[in-house]
């Protein structure tokens, strides 16, 4: 079984926002939009989005350490907001495993949201119908694309590419060796939901130099001498 | 969460109707041996249209809860797993045995088709659907629980308090109208009523105590740590993406002060139980006609208020994402 998913890369995101300005474009004018802002230029805009970006301060100055953190919808493996919907709107694909909403069915009862620990799930404030990411459906599997192009629009605009996808369960995909080897973790792992998106931490590269590195013990080149010069014509001396 | 107030009309309307239909047929059970007063016909179907109103006002309500109500049909699909797809196939089950059960009161087709029990009980078409009803009726208030108590996100809801409170309380508030129906009739029930009322207005007030105690205490599940997978004593949040609302930061927040909480919870918990049960006591001694009906809207007030803190109080995980703005 294939289940698609996003690894991403905490230590590299620079917090920029660019995979949720693409996500809002491809997928606004595509199958899952639109994405409708409301009063975007008034005091108090708000819209949806299926991806956001946020940020965490880790430690107490001086001593701090800052995080972004993208957030979109994780398609759990064993997503709770699936069961609870009544009219069998939310569902997931049984051959790549992606969590969708059938905008035709859904009666926008927010039900669903309530059933996700996350709050990734956005009911879109015209349509009023549940919207969430849908790792760009459209995208990922259309086949007129080239290869290297399907994926998803997040991916594809990230300039730190701290964002992976792929078939988290092949185990030799590049998202899979990246969790494996790299300590890709879950979200919320208490509540058995199985996120397939996972995250890599943030990493710190130290270089450990140990005293004896610096001064070596058996250098064969404290065993020369240094001539000591007394008064006595040198090569230096000479004239040529 | 935020308390919508189509969803707090929707569980109060539907649990008095429901209670008040329990109420009418417990009635006609004791009447039929004999233990109280027999009513006419009139009483049961008046009573029966007073019930369904009420149903039909919680299902009108329970409309603007939804984004697209013109496809409400649909939710009927999943019964196999939602507990929100069972509830609407419920309400209207309970719905058609009310009316049916006025009806057939309504046409006087009460004769019995048999005697049970030693000529003690006559069996008659009425007390089929009653019986159905109730089993109807204790049903719908296990899915209207079920639809809270499911999500074990909602740590608070995540008990079977929730179902407790749900049924005692539409019981207490149906079997309230019920004697305040009586009161205004002038019958004999008043007493009888009442005295159910009172009965199931303190086992709600026992099971609303406990789950207020055990909400006290919980200890929830997610922290700030487990929600980013960051192990650190100390994180806090310094933008959550956007300057302004969404629909994460509007669904799942009340926006009230803890003092304007511990206000309502303070109204309910004085509204639902001791007012009505001291109202209906005095009613009991004054005879008077209409102080079971300020109980019961005392009482209905104050449900109001119960249900608004029970949204009020439930703490959803997702709210650590959006602690702050920028
Ligand atoms: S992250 Fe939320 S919306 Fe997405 S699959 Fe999991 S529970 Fe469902
Ligand atoms: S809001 Fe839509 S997708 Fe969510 S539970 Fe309700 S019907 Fe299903």
């Amino acid at each position: 079984m294939t289940q698609l998913a996003l690894v991403i890369d905490l230590n590299v995101c620079v917090g920029c926002h660019a995979c949720v300005t693409s996500c809002k474009q491809w997928n606004t004018s595509g199958w899952a939009g639109p994405m409708v802002d409301e009063n975007p230029y008034g005091a108090d805009p708000t819209g949806t989005f299926f991806n956001r970006v946020q940020t965490f301060e880790v430690g107490s100055y001086p001593n701090t350490e800052t995080v972004h953190f993208p957030k979109s919808c994780l398609h759990c493996e064993e997503p709770p907001c699936v069961p609870v919907c009544p009219t069998g709107a939310s569902y997931k694909r049984e051959d790549n495993g992606v969590v969708l909403v059938d905008y035709d069915k859904c009666i926008g009862c927010k039900y669903c949201s309530w059933a996700c620990p996350y709050g990734v799930r956005e009911l879109d404030e015209q349509q009023q119908v549940m919207k969430k990411c849908t790792l760009c459906i459209d995208r990922i599997t259309d086949q007129s694309l080239p290869e290297k192009e399907r994926q998803p629009a997040c991916v594809l605009a990230c300039p730190t590419n701290a964002r992976l996808f792929g078939d988290v369960h092949d185990p030799d995909s590049e998202v899979s060796v990246a969790i494996r080897e790299r300590g890709g973790y879950a979200l919320m792992p208490e509540w058995g939901t199985k996120p397939a998106n996972h995250y890599l931490p943030r990493q710190k590269t130290r270089m450990h130099i140990s005293e004896d590195e610096l001064q070596r013990a058996d250098n064969p080149l404290s065993k020369e001498d240094i001539t000591v010069y007394t008064g006595e014509e040198t090569l230096d001396d000479v004239t040529w | 969460m935020h308390p919508a107030f189509s969803v707090i009309f929707l569980t109060t309307l539907i649990g008095a109707g429901q209670g008040l239909f329990l109420a009418l047929f417990t009635g006609q059970l004791y009447a039929s041996v004999q233990l109280i007063e027999p009513q006419g016909a009139d009483f049961y179907t008046v009573g029966s249209v007073l019930s369904l109103a009420l149903l039909i006002a919680g299902l009108g309500a329970s409309f603007f809860h939804l984004g697209r109500p013109e496809r409400a049909w649909r939710a009927a699909s999943m019964w196999r797993t939602s507990w929100l797809s069972r509830e609407v196939i419920v309400l209207p089950m309970m719905m058609g045995v009310v009316f049916f059960y006025g009806l057939f009161h309504y046409l006087g087709l009460t004769q019995p088709w048999f005697v049970a029990g030693d000529g003690a009980l006559p069996i008659d078409a009425t007390m089929v659907l009653g019986l159905l009803g109730v089993i109807v009726a204790f049903a719908l208030f296990v899915c209207t629980g079920m639809i809270y108590a499911s999500v074990k996100f909602l740590e608070e809801w995540h008990s079977p308090y929730t179902i407790g409170n749900f049924t005692f309380l539409g019981m207490a508030s149906g079997f309230m109208l019920a004697a305040a129906y009586s009161a205004y009739l002038g019958n004999h029930l008043v007493g009888f009523y009442g005295t159910w009322a009172v009965i199931f207005t303190v086992l709600g007030l026992g099971t609303r105590i406990a789950s207020l105690i055990r909400n006290a205490t919980l200890k929830h599940k997610s922290t700030l740590q487990t929600a980013i997978g960051v192990r650190h004593r100390k994180i806090v949040q310094k933008s959550q993406g956007f300057t302004a609302s969404s629909f994460n930061t509007r669904e799942f927040f009340h926006h009230q002060s803890p003092d304007f909480l511990n206000l309502v919870r303070l109204v309910f918990l004085v509204m639902v139980f001791p007012v009505p049960l001291m109202l209906i006591g005095v009613s009991y001694v004054l005879e008077s006609p209409t102080l079971p009906i300020a109980a019961f809207v005392i009482q209905y007030l104050g449900l109001v208020a119960e249900r608004w803190y029970f949204f009020a109080e439930a703490n959803h995980p997702q709210n650590l994402y959006y602690q702050s703005i920028a």
